[in-house]
């Protein structure tokens, strides 16, 4: 089995900073497949669609998924309750490559963060740099700790951490890391892909995009991609989120 | 344990229940939770003659118990389609109904050929996307312009020919009577209606496309409605569709008129929802009585 959709048993689902929450979900056959890197397929009663939330970490059975209220769907997620079943379809898509023996720079921005915990969990002493617009939106610092990361921390304001943008940090560490991991906005991205491109570093980033079906029956999720010199149309529920960044055609 | 089988000219469905064109792709994916054979039968992702790539995105938003798509048919292309993903269908043990636009009526009449000199079970004549300029949508307004490409079509189709037609039209009873005419075996209805969403903040709509295909439970009573009519004045069957959700609103397009039905949206918040609804119309059919699923098409009492 890939996936499959089954009920998780809630057992948390704490504001952890202003707007996201972090929900914890039982279910001891679908949570131990997930990989870093891959999501989940929440069903939020009365909406059509289920919302795609990252894996930000699975350990005994349990799956942790953290996430920022943006709209309808996931604010009715911050209300479901502890002790009640969410549906989920999961574990899906194609996560992180990790090998070993590479030390990995992993950089997360806003809600891309909490993906890259768990990816911190699979991979030797990682460097982590995680970036956030202010003081009030900063999550999972302790954790990367806990997981044995060196850690950096940025904001856009300096309210917190280093005043400046994760591609600063980068620039300045680049020679102490082999590859590069990274999920957050657009922009921030495309500013990653271009600095490992310059330093000639591996980099592999996950993408988001609207999403229906969540497993690449839809179509809707599409992302542009260049294999063998051709541009070609794939999805970032199926082939991805992760892909790597010289492929994206942004 | 009532027969839920139905026959669709000619062809045998184990159960009512097609997945619906675009929602679906060619299975696999969905493969992956059951076996396909649950599925009375697949109607595949939308071909066109050849590859696509469709709409740039975003390609969905959510709307009020729905949702609008604008995907853009984006498909590999007929050849590809038969070459590698036709076979693997073929072994699934269910009905494979090949879903084909055009750009002009020939095209539509080289893809039927092609598929003609396939396996495949039935063809579905997509003259009803609303999300692209050139995916059928210009053949499927006009009575004229559906009787003419049914016509063209039909001449270089050996296998049961479906016509599925677009709810964005004046009549659609005067355009199904045409499709009904010039040789059409059954009709699917209703494709997606026209719909929009903008974003108040960037005065942008969510849609790359601008405008996107509806669907979700919120076009449901309109496809009821379209149903009842058009079996009013058809004597092929009608493959029933629009919005259906549950097993109830599978029984009441039955009753409706439609002799067969197909699913989509549902698969996005529910992927086990067909085999749910089949559960939900053979309890129905035992509780009342009824030994077979075709006893309830077209049983509605209008007032």
């Amino acid at each position: 089995m890939k996936y499959d959709v089954q009920k998780f048993q809630l057992i948390s689902n704490d504001e952890i900073a202003d707007g996201i929450f972090d929900m914890r979900v039982k279910n001891e056959e679908l949570a131990p497949l997930a990989k870093c890197g891959q999501f989940a397929h929440v069903y939020v009663p009365s909406k059509t669609l289920r919302r795609p939330i990252s894996v930000c970490d699975s350990e005994n059975g349990v799956l942790r998924l953290v996430y920022q209220v943006k709209g309808e769907g996931t604010r009715l997620m911050s209300e479901m309750k502890s002790g009640t079943d969410v549906d989920i379809l999961a574990p899906l898509g194609n996560g992180f490559k990790i090998e070993k023996g590479k030390r990995y720079c992993l950089i997360g921005g806003g809600i891309g963060v909490p993906p890259m915990l768990y990816t911190a969990k699979q991979t030797e002493n990682p460097l982590v740099i995680t970036g956030f617009r202010n003081k009030s939106l900063v999550i999972l610092q302790d954790d990367f700790k806990k997981a044995g990361a060196e850690l950096v921390l940025a904001t856009d304001d300096g309210s917190a951490g280093i005043h400046g943008f994760v591609t600063d940090i980068l620039k300045d560490k680049i020679n102490e890391i082999d590859e590069v991991c990274a999920c957050g906005p657009t922009p921030m991205l495309k500013a990653v892909a271009a600095v490992c491109k310059e330093n000639n570093k591996p980099c592999q980033i996950s993408l988001e995009e609207r999403m229906a079906c969540g497993i690449g029956a839809c179509l809707v999720c599409a992302v542009k991609v260049r294999k063998n010199g051709e541009e070609i149309m794939q999805h970032v529920c199926k082939n991805g989120p992760v892909f790597n960044a010289e492929e994206v055609v942004f | 344990m009532a027969d839920l089988s139905v026959k669709i000219a000619g062809v045998e469905f184990s159960n009512p229940l097609i997945a619906a064109s675009g929602t679906f792709g060619f299975g696999r994916e969905y493969g992956e939770l059951y076996p396909l054979e649950k599925l009375g039968g697949i109607s595949c992702k939308g071909i066109t003659l050849k590859r696509r790539d469709g709409n740039p995105v975003p390609r969905v938003a959510e709307t009020p118990s729905g949702m609008l798509n604008a995907v853009g048919l984006q498909n590999p292309g007929v050849d590809v389609f038969i070459k590698e993903d036709l076979p693997w269908l073929k072994q699934q043990n269910t009905v494979v109904i090949a879903n084909i636009a055009g750009n002009t009526p020939e095209e539509y009449c080289e893809m039927a050929e092609k598929l003609s000199d396939t396996d495949i079970d039935m063809i579905e004549m997509n003259i009803s996307c609303p999300n692209v300029k050139s995916g059928g949508v210009q053949f499927g307004t006009s009575c004229e312009s559906v009787g003419a490409i049914t016509d063209a079509v039909r001449r270089h189709c050996t296998k049961p020919l479906i016509v599925k037609l677009s709810p964005n039209v004046t009549d659609i009873v005067s355009i199904a009577k045409s499709a009904e005419a010039n040789g059409a075996d059954a009709i699917s209805m209703i494709n997606t209606l026209t719909g929009m969403r903008i974003d108040i903040n960037t005065r942008r709509p969510i849609i790359r496309n601008n405008t996107g295909g509806m669907s979700g439970p919120a076009v449901f009573p309109i496809a009821v409605r379209m149903v009842w009519q058009v079996a009013g004045a058809v004597k092929i069957p009608i493959i029933g569709m629009g919005g259906i959700s549950t097993w109830q609103d599978a029984v009441e397009m039955l009753i409706a008129g439609a002799s067969a039905l197909q699913i989509g949206t549902v698969f996005f918040s529910d992927p086990y929802a067909p085999i749910k609804i089949n559960e939900g119309i053979n309890r129905f059919l035992d509780e009342n009585g009824l030994k077979s699923v075709t006893e309830l098409t077209g049983t509605i009492k209008p007032w």
